[in-house]
C-alpha cells in the first residue's frame, strides 16, 4: 500500500545518517587497528597485523581481557540470582501492586549511572557509610579496606547497575506464560515446585538468556566504575583502551583492543540470539 | 421451479444491460509463490450491489484491497468508468471503504471523523459541516457526533464508518465484511437497512463475505470465490437454483450430490436413472434437499425418479425438519420435509423430478 | 478447582521470596537514599549516623556556577538529541516496518547496535571519525554521538508502536482521499503518540545521565555528568548527592508524567520494555 516514493522518503535519510554516524566509524576503527604509530607520535597509515600479534604476544592484555570477562560474569550471576526471584514474584504474585512494583524495579534505571556509581562510593569508602556504620555498632574496630578500590565494589556496584536489566527480559519472559499452563500443571497433579521447575523454569529461559546477554555485555565493556571504584586491582579492558587513547597515545593499538570486544560482544549477542530461538516455542 | 429460473434470467439480463461502471480484467495475485488470485475478471453495473462471497483464504479480501488501491494486482487492469484505476494511489480513487473493523481513527471524534476526507480535500469548512451533518443525519448518529469512537457501541460504529465513507460521494463503496463483528440480531438488522441505504443513495456495493446467507439477502448478483478462481457470479436465486458446479452447489445451502454416469441420455447414479439431455460421459448432479418429497404409493407423476430408504437422522428446523436417508445401494440422501410431516421414521418412499436434478461441473481441487 | 488456584496465586508463596524481593528492593534503593539523605549531612559525605542535617550544600550548589553552566550544556545536549534521534528514528522505524531494500537486516542490526555495545566503542569510533574529518570536539561532536546511538531508542519504540497500530486506519485515510504526507501527520503520528513521547522522555533522560560516549567527544564545555565526574577526581563533596537529589526529583516527575500519560491512553507501551524485547531478539 506504500508507494515507492514514501518508502524512499522514510528509508533513505536513516540510512545515509546511519552508514555517515555508524558503519563509517566503526569502520573507520576497523582500519585503525591496522595502522601505527611512529616515534613522533604521528600515526602511519601502513597496514599491518602488529597491533593484533602485540595483544597475543603481551600478558596484560588477555589477562586483563580474562579479568574483565571474570568480573562480567559474577556481575551476571548475580544479577540473575537476584533478578530472577524478584521477576518471579512480581509476574506470580504482585497482584494489584504489580504495576506499581514493576515501576520501582524501572526507577532506579532513570538515576544517573554515575550517580550511583558515585553513591556506592560514599557508602564503601574507609570512612563511608558502611564502615562508620560498622565501627558505631562495635562491628569492627577498622575500617574494613577490601570494601573500596577491590573487585568486590566493582561488582557490587555493576550488580547494582545491571540487575533491573536482567530483570526485564525475564518478567516479560514469565508475564508471557499463558496461566492455564500453571493451572493445567497442578491439575495433573504437579506441586508447585515440580510446576515451577518443569514449566516455568523452562519456558522463562529466553528471558534468562536475555537478561545474561544484556549484564554481561554491558559490564564487560564498563571503564567508569573501576576508576572509581575499582583501584589497581580492578582494572578492566576498557581501561586500557582509555590510557592507549589517552596519555599513552597508541590509537591503533586501543582501536585493535576495541575491535576485538566489538567482535566478541556481537558474535556474543548472535549466540544468544540462537540459544534463545532454540528455548522459544512461539 | 422453473419460474425461478425465468426470473433469474431476467435479472440478469438487467444487470448486464447497464453500463458497466468498473471493469476488472483478468487480474492475477500471488504473494511470493502463493497464489492469491488467477484471471480474475468481473464487471460491476452503475447501482448494483454485488456480493463477492468466498470462504476465508479464497481471496476475496485481496480482490477488494486491489480495487481499493492497498494493494497491486500482480497483473490484469482495473478500469471505472473511461479511467484505469488500477494505476492511480489509493487517495486518488472515486472509491471508498468501509473497512472489517471500520478503522475508525481513535483521536478523533465521530463528527471528525466523518469530516477527515472532506477536511484532506479542502473543502470550505460550511460544506462540511453540512455534508457531514447530513451523512450522520442520514446514519441517525447526529446524537453522537462529539463522542470518540471507543464510547460508541459496534452498530454505531458500522453506521459511522458508512458515513465516513458515503460522505465523500464514491462512485462505488466497497465493505469488507462489515457485518462479522455484530452479533446476529443487530447483523440482520443492519443487512436489511443497508440495502436500503444502497437502493437510496444508488451507488454501486461491492461487499464482501463468508456468510452465504448474507449474500442471498443482500445482493443484487453474487460473485463465488474460490481459493483464487471466480467459480460463478449470477444472481442469488441463479446461483441457488442452477449453481454452475459441485462447489458452489454444497457451499450455498444445503444439496444432496449425486455423482455417477449419462449413458444414451440417461443418467445413472447407483440404482436411480432418469432422463436427461446431456452428453455421455461421467457426471454430477445437485438434488436440494426440498426438491425430495415422500413420495405416497398413489399420488405419483408419471415421469418423477422414485427411491426406497430408511430414516436414519433427523434435525428439527423450525419451519422444515431435515431427515437423512439411508438409500438401496448405500446412497445418503438429505431430505427436507415440512414440519407438518415430522417424525417420519423406519422405511420410506422418496420422489423427486428429473428436471431437480441440476448437473453441476466437478470443482478440482486447487492449492 | 479455579478456587483452589487463584487462591494459591495470592496467598502461598514461601516465606524467602517475599523475602529475597524486599532485600533485592533495599539493594536498588539503598545508594540512592544514602545519595539523597547525605544531601543534607552538615559533615560531608559518609560517616554514621549523619550529623547536622542542613540546607547548607543546596546554598552551594546554586552559588555555583559551573554546576550550571554543564546542566545547561546538557539540556542542550540532550534536547538536540532527542530531535535528530527522533528525526531519523521515526523514519527507521517506519523503513523497518513498511520498505524492504538490501541491507535492511544489516541496517537493522546496526541501528540497534549503539543500545546494547559499552558506550566506549561507540564513543571512541566517533571520535576517530571526527579527528580524521578535523572536526573540533565540542558539544555539537557529542550531540551527534548521543543523537545517533539513540536513534535505536527511537526506533526500537515507534517500531513496537507501529505493530500495535492498526494498518486499516492508515488505509482509511489513504481511502478517503489523504495523501501519504496527509496521512503520516494526520492518523500516523497522532496514533504513534504514546511511543513518540515515551522515546523523547527515554532519550532525554538517556542522553542527560550519559557519560561513556560523552567522555571522548568532549570539548572544552562540560556535560553535567562529566562536570560531576572531574569533580569525583578531585575529590568529594555533598554537593554533588545535592545535585542529583534534584535529578533524581526532575527523573521522577518525568517518570509520574509518562506514567500518567500511559495509564489515559489505553495502548500499553512500556517505555524501556520495548527496548528490552528489541535487544532480545530482532525487530520483525
Amino acid at each position: 500500500m506504500f508507494s515507492r516514493a514514501y518508502k524512499a522518503a522514510v528509508t533513505l535519510p536513516p540510512l545515509v545518517w546511519v552508514a555517515a554516524f555508524l558503519l563509517t566509524p566503526y569502520l573507520l576503527m576497523f582500519s585503525y587497528s591496522f595502522w601505527s604509530v611512529s616515534p613522533a607520535q604521528t600515526i602511519v597509515h601502513s597496514w599491518s597485523l602488529g597491533n593484533y600479534s602485540e595483544l597475543a604476544r603481551v600478558d596484560v592484555y588477555w589477562q586483563t581481557l580474562l579479568r574483565s570477562m571474570w568480573i562480567a560474569a559474577r556481575v551476571t550471576i548475580f544479577s540473575l540470582l537476584l533478578g530472577y526471584p524478584l521477576a518471579y514474584f512480581l509476574s506470580f504474585y504482585g497482584g494489584k501492586k504489580k504495576d506499581l512494583l514493576y515501576q520501582l524495579v524501572i526507577i532506579p534505571l532513570w538515576v544517573s549511572y554515575l550517580v550511583r556509581a558515585y553513591a556506592w562510593k560514599t557508602i564503601l569508602g574507609s570512612d563511608g557509610v558502611l564502615n562508620t556504620l560498622l565501627q558505631y555498632v562495635h562491628a569492627t574496630k577498622h575500617p574494613l579496606e577490601f570494601l573500596l578500590y577491590s573487585p568486590f565494589a566493582v561488582v557490587l556496584t555493576l550488580t547494582h547497575i545491571y540487575t533491573p536489566f536482567a530483570f526485564l527480559p525475564i518478567y516479560a519472559a514469565l508475564e508471557h506464560i499463558p496461566r492455564n499452563l500453571v493451572e493445567a500443571s497442578h491439575d495433573l497433579g504437579a506441586s508447585p515446585g515440580q510446576t515451577f521447575w518443569k514449566i516455568i523454569f523452562p519456558l522463562s529461559i529466553p528471558g534468562v538468556i536475555a537478561g545474561a546477554t544484556f549484564a554481561f555485555v554491558l559490564s564487560l565493556g564498563d571503564f567508569l566504575a573501576p576508576l572509581l571504584l575499582g583501584g589497581p586491582s580492578g582494572i578492566m579492558i576498557s581501561n586500557i583502551v582509555v590510557s592507549l587513547f589517552g596519555a599513552a597515545y597508541n590509537w591503533p593499538l586501543g582501536a585493535a583492543i576495541s575491535f576485538c570486544m566489538l567482535l566478541l560482544v556481537v558474535s556474543l549477542l548472535f549466540f544468544s540470539e540462537r540459544l534463545e530461538k532454540k528455548w522459544s516455542y512461539a | 421451479m422453473s419460474t425461478d429460473v425465468s426470473i433469474a434470467r431476467s435479472d440478469v439480463s438487467v444487470s448486464t444491460q447497464r453500463f458497466p461502471l468498473l471493469s476488472i480484467r483478468n487480474v492475477a495475485k500471488r504473494f511470493g509463490k502463493n497464489v492469491v488470485l488467477r484471471d480474475i475478471s468481473l464487471d460491476v453495473a452503475e447501482g448494483e450491489f454485488l456480493t463477492i462471497l468466498g470462504e476465508s483464504g479464497s481471496g476475496k479480501t485481496t480482490l477488494l484491497r486491489i480495487i481499493a488501491g492497498f494493494e497491486s494486482a500482480g497483473s490484469g487492469e482495473v478500469w471505472m468508468a473511461e479511467e484505469r484505476l488500477d494505476q492511480l494511489p489509493p487517495y486518488r480513487r472515486r472509491v471508498n471503504t468501509v473497512f472489517q473493523h471500520y478503522a475508525l481513527f481513535p483521536h478523533l471524534t465521530v463528527e471528525e471523523n466523518v469530516a477527515y476526507g472532506l477536511r484532506v480535500a479542502k473543502r470550505p469548512e460550511a460544506e462540511i459541516s453540512a455534508r457531514v451533518g447530513e451523512a450522520l443525519e442520514k446514519v441517525k448518529m447526529s446524537a453522537h457526533a462529539k463522542a470518540k469512537p471507543a464510547k460508541i457501541s459496534g452498530g454505531q460504529q458500522q453506521r459511522v464508518a458508512l458515513a465516513r465513507a458515503l460522505v465523500n460521494r464514491p462512485q462505488l463503496l466497497l465493505l469488507d465484511e462489515p457485518l462479522s463483528a455484530l452479533d446476529a440480531n443487530l447483523r440482520r438488522q443492519m443487512q436489511v437497512e443497508l440495502k436500503s441505504l444502497q437502493r437510496e443513495v444508488g451507488i454501486s456495493f461491492i461487499f464482501v463475505t463468508h456468510d452465504q446467507e448474507e449474500a442471498m439477502v443482500m445482493s443484487d448478483r453474487i460473485a463465488l470465490l474460490r481459493s483464487g478462481e471466480l467459480e460463478q457470479v449470477a444472481t442469488p436465486r441463479e446461483i441457488y437454483g442452477r449453481p454452475a458446479t459441485a462447489y458452489v452447489a454444497q457451499f450455498i445451502g444445503h444439496t444432496n450430490l449425486l455423482k455417477g454416469e449419462v449413458r444414451d441420455g440417461m443418467a445413472r447414479c447407483g440404482l436411480l436413472q432418469w432422463p436427461v439431455a446431456a452428453p455421455d460421459g461421467i457426471a454430477q448432479f445437485s438434488l436440494r434437499p426440498e426438491n425430495l418429497r415422500l413420495a405416497t404409493e398413489k399420488s405419483t407423476s408419471p415421469d418423477s425418479v422414485r427411491v426406497r430408504g430408511r430414516v436414519v437422522q433427523q434435525a428439527f428446523h423450525g419451519a422444515t425438519e431435515l431427515i437423512r436417508v439411508e438409500c438401496a445401494g448405500g446412497l445418503m440422501l438429505t431430505v427436507r420435509i415440512p414440519a407438518s410431516r415430522s417424525g417420519v421414521t423406519g422405511e420410506i418412499a422418496l420422489e423427486f423430478s428429473p428436471e431437480d436434478a441440476i448437473p453441476v461441473r466437478e470443482s478440482p481441487e486447487r492449492i | 478447582m479455579e478456587l483452589r488456584v487463584s487462591k494459591a496465586k495470592v496467598s502461598e508463596y514461601p516465606a524467602w521470596l517475599i523475602f529475597h524481593t524486599v532485600a533485592v528492593f533495599a539493594f536498588l534503593y539503598l545508594p540512592i537514599a544514602v545519595l539523597i539523605l547525605y544531601s543534607f549531612n552538615g559533615e560531608g559525605v559518609g560517616g554514621f549516623p549523619p550529623h547536622h542535617l542542613t540546607l547548607d550544600w543546596y546554598r552551594t550548589l546554586f552559588a555555583d556556577g559551573p554546576i550550571w553552566d554543564a546542566v545547561l550544556n546538557s539540556l542542550y545536549v540532550a534536547l538536540a538529541a532527542v530531535a535528530i534521534a527522533l528525526g531519523f528514528g521515526v523514519p527507521a522505524a517506519l523503513a523497518l516496518e513498511r520498505a524492504q531494500f538490501p541491507g535492511k537486516t544489516i541496517f537493522r542490526r546496526l541501528v540497534l547496535l549503539p543500545l546494547i555495545l559499552p558506550g566506549i566503542i561507540t564513543g571512541l569510533s566517533l571520535l576517530m571519525l571526527f579527528n580524521i574529518l578535523g572536526v573540533k570536539l565540542s558539544l555539537l561532536t557529542i550531540v551527534l554521538g548521543h543523537g545517533t546511538a539513540l536513534i535505536s531508542v527511537a526506533t526500537t519504540e515507534v517500531f513496537a508502536g507501529l505493530q500495535k497500530l492498526d494498518r486499516a486506519q492508515e488505509e482509511a485515510s489513504l481511502d478517503l482521499g489523504a495523501n501519504y504526507w496527509q496521512t503520516f501527520w494526520r492518523v500516523t503520528v497522532p496514533n504513534l503518540k504514546l511511543p513518540i513521547i515515551g522515546a523523547a522522555l527515554l532519550i532525554f533522560t538517556l542522553s542527560m545521565d550519559e557519560i561513556a560516549v560523552s567522555f571522548f567527544l568532549i570539548g572544552r564545555d562540560n556535560t553535567l555528568p562529566l562536570e560531576i565526574w572531574g569533580r569525583l577526581r578531585r575529590g568529594i563533596t555533598p554537593e554533588i548527592n545535592a545535585v542529583s537529589t534534584i535529578i533524581f526529583l526532575f527523573s521522577l516527575v518525568a517518570i509520574v508524567f509518562w506514567y500518567r500519560l500511559r495509564v489515559r491512553g489505553e495502548a500499553g507501551a512500556e517505555a524501556g520494555a520495548e527496548i528490552v524485547t528489541a535487544l532480545e531478539g530482532d525487530l520483525a
